[in-house]
């Protein structure tokens, strides 16, 4: 049977995309916040928009807030998420302090767009952080990251979560996502 | 064995003798007891003036937006001749949620269970939230349904004061202007625009909503006057610096408690439970941007506030942070932002998060305001993640049977009390540490909370007993009660 060269190809794509996540999601877990930050572009955008509850027909004029305009949990580039490292860095930021406990799980990942260098990834998140004792929450939802070729490697340029929750059940957000 | 006194015939604890303004201690009971928790249901919430929404989030005839007052889901509606109701969300039949979506637009909520609708067209009903539709009416009920009678229950008061919308449920409870008293400074200058400009302000789209483990007055009496505890609990933050200033900067602006008491910085306490970590007295200028046409921006608006301000005889101090007891807190500065503290359980709360910015705002400065709000408030902001750290785990640390004993410590500034030149209210002795204004607000609490009557209320209102000076309160109220002397209060803390 001959090899479809088109189809090898894409998967040695998607195999080196997943194995990018799968590093990042192993840095944010042991807590490599410095080296992680290296795994964003300089132009990098993170958003995590609010989820509301809206009638059938009016979900996508309302279900989110809007990147850019509104309120979300998170709208932002490196230059606050290199903040947001440098206060856990402190060792006073006490919402994190004991450290927690984090497993970020990262599946269903599919290539959405190849548009060498770049590429559009779409996948699932369940991350999980317990503290002190029975203090647990459960993020999940879904992601769509854009990932630029850096060299042999990646950057993520743009991240869009979906998380899905309306009330956020979780006290904050102290962590990375 | 506790240490707090039997029920008392009312069906309530006797709260007030768990709050001990004079000594200075609070026992930990009023955090945790769930006994005490219904009575703030029933007797509290039920009765004190609630924060339900912006108006500027129902802009159109048929807009609603879902909130909660106290333990109960409303609407809030603009019905189609342009008038805010507040409906309790609750079906009259067998009690469904007529809705369950956060906001949208329509003048009918229809049931799902068994469809009975209520209606917000003035052409169809007389009063909006009526019912309208009752499926099979003649069949299910003849003619004896009294379709006037059950019609979503509907809050007995409403006001709308400069965009924020207020609720009570009480017919009977005072007006809101009176409710508030000289507390309305603190409210104009979080509904008024940045540079004066009455009323000029409204809310980004979208509320942050999310789910503590703490009793929800630690919220209330945090951002009444706590502002000891930045120096620890937002060390973090303080050391990055997320400010206007930029980076490094402090994350209010470089000028914020700028020269503190010295300056004239002063709590304010007001006798009815609200207080506000600063004075209307206290004048700062917005802080410095690192961006020169933001700076620019502020100047100028700090400007025009000013000058208007100064013409009408006001002062321009007041931005909080503050809290409106019971429930609502705000700060009218930087960042701009109210707080609601939903009570769930005695153990568990809703927080709700409004973010303001000026109507006229230029993009960029709607875009800066939005960035700093996110970055520095709600769950995801750097400086109030640390604050749900401390809520939580005091919430939790108080339930032991052991800890339950011993009662908290309030006694900053006791008996240090200054007059103040607003009615019914007094000034900390201190412009960081102070907590007057939390002994007030747990006062004034317990007072609710014991069921006193509105009379009653209303006459402990009168007279601020905290200083030598017993400051009256200087206007006439609704009713026609006269000013009391000030020898009719009795118990008042030694003086100084
Ligand atoms: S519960 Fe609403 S119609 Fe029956
Ligand atoms: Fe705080």
């Amino acid at each position: 049977m001959p090899i479809d060269e088109a189809l090898l190809e894409r998967m040695l794509l998607l195999e080196s995309v997943s194995e990018f996540l799968y590093r990042e999601a192993d840095l944010l877990d042991e807590r490599r916040y410095t080296e992680w930050l290296d795994m964003l572009a300089e132009d990098y955008q993170y958003s995590v928009p609010l989820r509301m509850n809206v009638a059938y027909g009016e979900t996508d004029a309302r279900e989110e807030t809007r990147a850019g305009r509104e309120i979300l949990w998170f709208d932002e580039g490196k230059e606050t998420m290199s903040l947001r490292v440098d206060q856990l860095n402190t060792g006073l930021h006490w919402a994190e302090e004991p450290v927690s406990r984090v497993s970020h799980l990262v599946t269903n990942i599919r290539l959405d767009a190849v548009e060498l260098p770049e590429v559009s990834v779409s996948c699932r998140f369940l991350v999980y952080r317990n503290r002190v004792a029975d203090e647990t929450d459960f993020l999940v939802g879904r992601r769509k990251d854009r990932l630029r070729q850096v060299g042999d490697s990646w950057q993520v340029v743009r991240r869009e979560l979906l998380l899905d929750q309306s009330v956020l059940l979780a006290k904050n957000l102290s962590i990375f996502v | 064995m506790t240490t707090v006194e039997e029920p008392t015939g009312t069906g309530a604890r006797q709260v007030r003798s768990l709050v001990d303004v004079q000594k200075g201690e609070i026992s930990r009971e009023i955090f945790i007891d769930e006994q005490i928790f219904k009575a703030e249901l029933e007797n509290l919430f039920p009765r004190a003036w609630l924060f339900v929404g912006h108006a500027t989030q129902v802009p159109n005839p048929g807009d609603f937006f879902s909130s909660w007052m106290g333990a109960d889901p409303v609407l809030l509606t603009r019905d189609n001749k342009g008038e805010l109701n507040v409906l309790l969300n609750s079906c009259r039949h067998r009690g469904m949620r007529v809705c369950r979506y956060d906001e949208g637009n329509t003048l009918q909520f229809t049931c799902p269970y068994h469809a009975w609708s209520y209606s917000i067209d003035g052409s169809l009903v007389d009063t909006p939230g009526a019912l309208h539709g009752v499926p099979q009416q003649k069949a299910a009920y003849g003619t004896n349904l009294e379709r006037e009678k059950w019609g979503l229950v509907r809050a007995a008061k409403v006001h709308n004061y400069k965009g924020l919308v207020f609720a009570n449920w009480d017919p009977e409870a005072p007006s809101f202007d009176e409710y508030v008293g000289d507390f309305h400074w603190w409210l104009d200058n979080l509904a008024d625009a940045f540079d004066g400009t009455e009323g000029g302000t409204e809310a980004y789209r979208g509320v942050h909503k999310w789910r503590i483990r703490s009793n929800w007055k630690f919220v209330s009496e945090n951002f009444l006057g706590d502002t000891y505890h930045g120096a620890s609990t937002h060390a973090s933050v303080e050391a990055v610096g997320i400010g206007p200033g930029g980076k490094g900067k402090r994350r209010h602006g470089e000028r914020q408690n700028e020269g503190g008491f010295s300056k004239g910085r002063m709590k304010t306490s007001f006798r009815r439970g609200h207080g506000a970590s600063d004075n209307i007295a206290y004048e700062i200028p917005y802080p410095e941007f690192a961006e020169d046409d933001l700076d620019d921006y502020f100047v100028a608006a700090w400007e025009k506030r000013k000058e208007k301000l100064q013409a009408e005889g006001r002062l321009l101090g007041g931005r909080g942070p503050a809290t409106l007891f019971p429930n609502m807190s705000f700060a009218a500065g930087f960042p701009r932002t109210i707080l609601v503290a939903h009570p769930i359980s005695p153990t568990e709360t809703e927080v709700w998060r409004w973010y303001l910015v000026d109507k006229s705002a230029p993009e960029k400065v709607r875009d800066w305001l939005r960035r700093y709000y996110m970055r520095y408030a709600g769950p995801a902001g750097m400086t109030e993640q640390d604050d749900m750290e401390n809520w939580d785990y005091a919430t939790e640390s108080s339930r032991g049977v052991i800890a339950r004993r011993y009662p908290f410590n309030y006694q900053q500034g006791l008996g240090q009390e200054t007059a103040s030149d607003l009615a019914g209210s007094v000034h900390s002795h201190h412009a960081i540490a102070g907590e007057v204004n939390a002994r007030a607000f747990y006062r004034r609490w317990a007072e609710f909370v014991d069921n006193l009557s509105w009379p009653e209320l209303t006459k402990l209102a009168q007279v601020d007993d905290r200083t030598t000076e017993h400051v009256a309160e200087t206007t006439d109220v609704a009713g026609g009660v006269k000013v009391l002397d000030a020898v009719d209060v009795v118990d008042g803390p030694p003086a100084k």
